[in-house]
């Protein structure tokens, strides 16, 4: 028996299992350094003032009411626009053309639009937006986040209602329901869940974007609810106070990336509770 | 809703009795069109929202041939040629961001694919039952965190530590090694390629990591089963039978992370430097091509320096569309097989 390629596998064997080991304790240690020192710069900065007051001038003290409120605003909005046309569009694909021509066509495009740079999106709606309209608006801002929630209720909407068991769809035909209200009263109620949860994830994604409102919705240092002039929002507000070079507005930075990585987490907890919950019953 | 599906079933008994009058039937005509209609409508709906899908991806291609045709037809090949980019002579090359962006994204796969490897590693063959879930959630979070904490963590974070105590170490260690010393040449600025290749290697992790770990888990067992009972380590399995297996999925999943990695923006923008330069060394600041557009797009005047950045969208898009591209057709093959 050749001993020394035992060892030599067994050698082998012990560094890639010790490497796969490292290789985890160091992903895991990033995650717990990138949110510890969240924590440890913006957890000080957080205070009822910030929920409460506008961005404040350099040197002065102030809150980041406005961009909380514009992040939610035009999150809500493009979650409103963009949730009917992906919830239609991933009903097609996974009810009427399950296997036609253009459903695949779409699921490619789909999973193309869903890793698309946003930053492309951003010059795309400042192209067909804000440059005929002449201004910057926090309406383009949310038709911007809207193309990006898109791609991804379609890609759960149609992944859910497939996998809606087809007997359910027969037994509600056999009666002599019409094909759209099955749809409407049978897949929907069935996949209600996994949509929500796609949303959920949608919402996630989309409330951490700054890229595509940097032209599109722009920044405002005062409170506004116009939809139709530039809005502040959280991301556009970091990025802005982050690269300054006062220290009061860094450390506002913060405690605005602290909030902005604790809802989204906390979104994304949810929405894999809600997802986990429906496989298990 | 509900009493109009109820009143079709209604309506499907009345259908057998004899005793009806005409009166009922025309209302039951009427009321199988009206479902006829909305039947349709629906349908329409649901397929037009899907052809808007396409028109959406055709739309962003058109409006950024459109937006970039000035400075296309301005500087023609050039464009991508050179690597001057001054707005006060109006004279714009994207070699600068088109390297930055390629190298950038070359150092993040360099660190991220063996890492997610090894890591979807454990996950499929190594780790305790119990902790796959809650350490796959965990790098999966990872990725849910948005890129400007990326980005703001990395100005203040990572640069400063990579500045004190990584690059005089990089810088000393490659002095006398002849090719590595002018890639680790220059001061340590903190921030730069090398930097925004870390943060992207850190970003695209969890991409590659769980789509490596989903192929994995495609695997069958049997043929694992048949390695181990012959007698290979864990390794070995690795190596020999699950990878092989799976290459066309894992390919797609280092791609797909690939195409995150070329075109992610704000994390960039904040530790790689903007200078429009192409530099040997990698501690050098250089820029991306979102980089570029995002700090430079709303101060832009003139028509020339806008179409000039619209191209450079452009030249992004089309790269991640290939990429992408590649990526999901290679996973559709992964996903045909082992359906």
């Amino acid at each position: 028996m050749d001993r020394s390629l035992y060892a030599r596998r067994r050698l082998f064997n012990t560094i890639a299992v010790t490497a796969s080991l490292g290789a985890t304790g160091i992903g895991l240690a990033w995650l717990a350094v990138i949110l510890f020192g969240l924590f440890w710069q913006g957890f000080s900065g957080l205070s009822p003032k910030v929920f409460t007051e506008m961005t404040p001038p350099p040197g002065a003290d102030g809150g980041l009411l406005n961009a909380i409120t514009g992040s939610l605003v035009m999150t809500v909005l493009g979650v409103v626009i963009g949730t009917p046309i992906g919830l239609l569009a991933g009903t097609y694909m996974a009810e009427y053309g399950k296997h036609d021509k253009l459903s695949s066509v779409v699921r490619f495009i789909n999973d193309i639009l869903l890793s698309a740079p946003s930053i492309v999106v951003g010059l795309f709606i400042y192209q067909i937006l804000v440059r005929p309209m002449g201004h910057f608006s926090a309406l383009a801002g949310a038709v911007s986040l809207a193309v990006l929630v898109i791609p991804v209720v379609v890609r759960t909407t149609e992944d859910m209602l497939n996998l809606v068991p087809n007997t359910l769809r027969e037994a509600a035909v056999s009666i002599g329901l019409p094909r759209s209200l099955m749809i409407r009263n049978i897949a929907y109620r069935a996949a209600l869940s996994g949509i929500v949860t796609g949303v959920l994830l949608a919402v996630a994604r989309v409330s951490g974007e700054t890229a595509p409102l940097l032209f599109t919705a722009l920044n405002n240092q005062f409170f506004s609810s116009n939809l139709n002039a530039p809005m502040a929002s959280l991301p556009a507000v970091i990025f802005q106070f982050a690269l300054s070079p006062y220290k009061d507005w860094q450390k506002l930075a913060w405690t605005g990336a602290l909030i902005i990585t604790l809802s989204v987490l906390a979104l994304s907890i949810v929405a894999r509770a809600l997802a986990g919950s429906r496989k298990a019953s | 809703m509900e009493s109009a599906g109820r009143r079709s079933v209604a309506e499907l008994a009345l259908q057998q009795e004899a005793s009806l009058g005409a009166q009922d039937a025309r209302e039951r005509a009427r009321a199988l069109d009206r479902f006829r209609l909305s039947d349709n409508m629906f349908r329409l709906l649901t397929r037009s929202a899907a052809i808007g899908v396409l028109i959406l991806l055709g739309g962003v291609m058109l409006s950024l041939v459109i937006g970039a045709w000035p400075a296309l037809s301005e500087f023609g090949l050039d464009f991508v040629s050179t690597q001057n980019w001054n707005p006060v002579t109006e004279k714009f090359g994207a070699l600068a961001p088109v390297y930055g962006t390629l190298v950038t994204s070359f150092i993040a796969m360099l660190l991220a694919i063996p890492f997610g490897l090894l890591i979807a590693m454990f996950l499929t063959e190594l780790c305790p039952k119990f902790l796959r879930r809650p350490i796959g959630i965990a790098i999966e979070l990872l990725a849910g965190i948005p890129s400007i904490i990326y980005g703001i963590w990395g100005l203040f974070v990572l640069a400063p530590f990579l500045q004190v105590h990584v690059q005089p170490f990089l810088i000393d260690t490659f002095a006398n090694v002849p090719v590595l010393n002018a890639l680790f040449a220059g001061p340590p600025y903190g921030i730069g390629i090398l930097t925004a290749g870390l943060i992207l290697a850190i970003m695209v992790l969890p991409f590659i990591t769980s789509i490596s770990r989903d192929v994995f888990d495609s695997v069958p067992p049997v043929l694992k089963e048949a390695a181990y009972g012959l007698g290979c380590s864990t390794w070995e399995v690795m190596r020999f039978v699950v990878l092989p297996y799976t290459r066309v999925g894992v390919i797609g999943g280092v791609m797909l992370g690939l195409g995150r990695a070329l075109g992610e923006t704000m994390a960039v923008t904040f530790v790689i430097g903007n200078a429009h330069k192409v530099a040997a060394s990698v501690l050098a600041p250089g820029t991306t091509i979102s980089a570029t557009i995002a700090n430079e797009f709303t101060e832009a005047v003139g028509d020339l320096y806008t179409s000039s950045l619209v191209a450079l969208g452009l030249i992004l898009f089309f790269i991640t569309f290939i990429v992408l591209a590649a990526a999901r057709y290679m996973l559709l093959r992964m996903e045909q097989r082992a359906g």
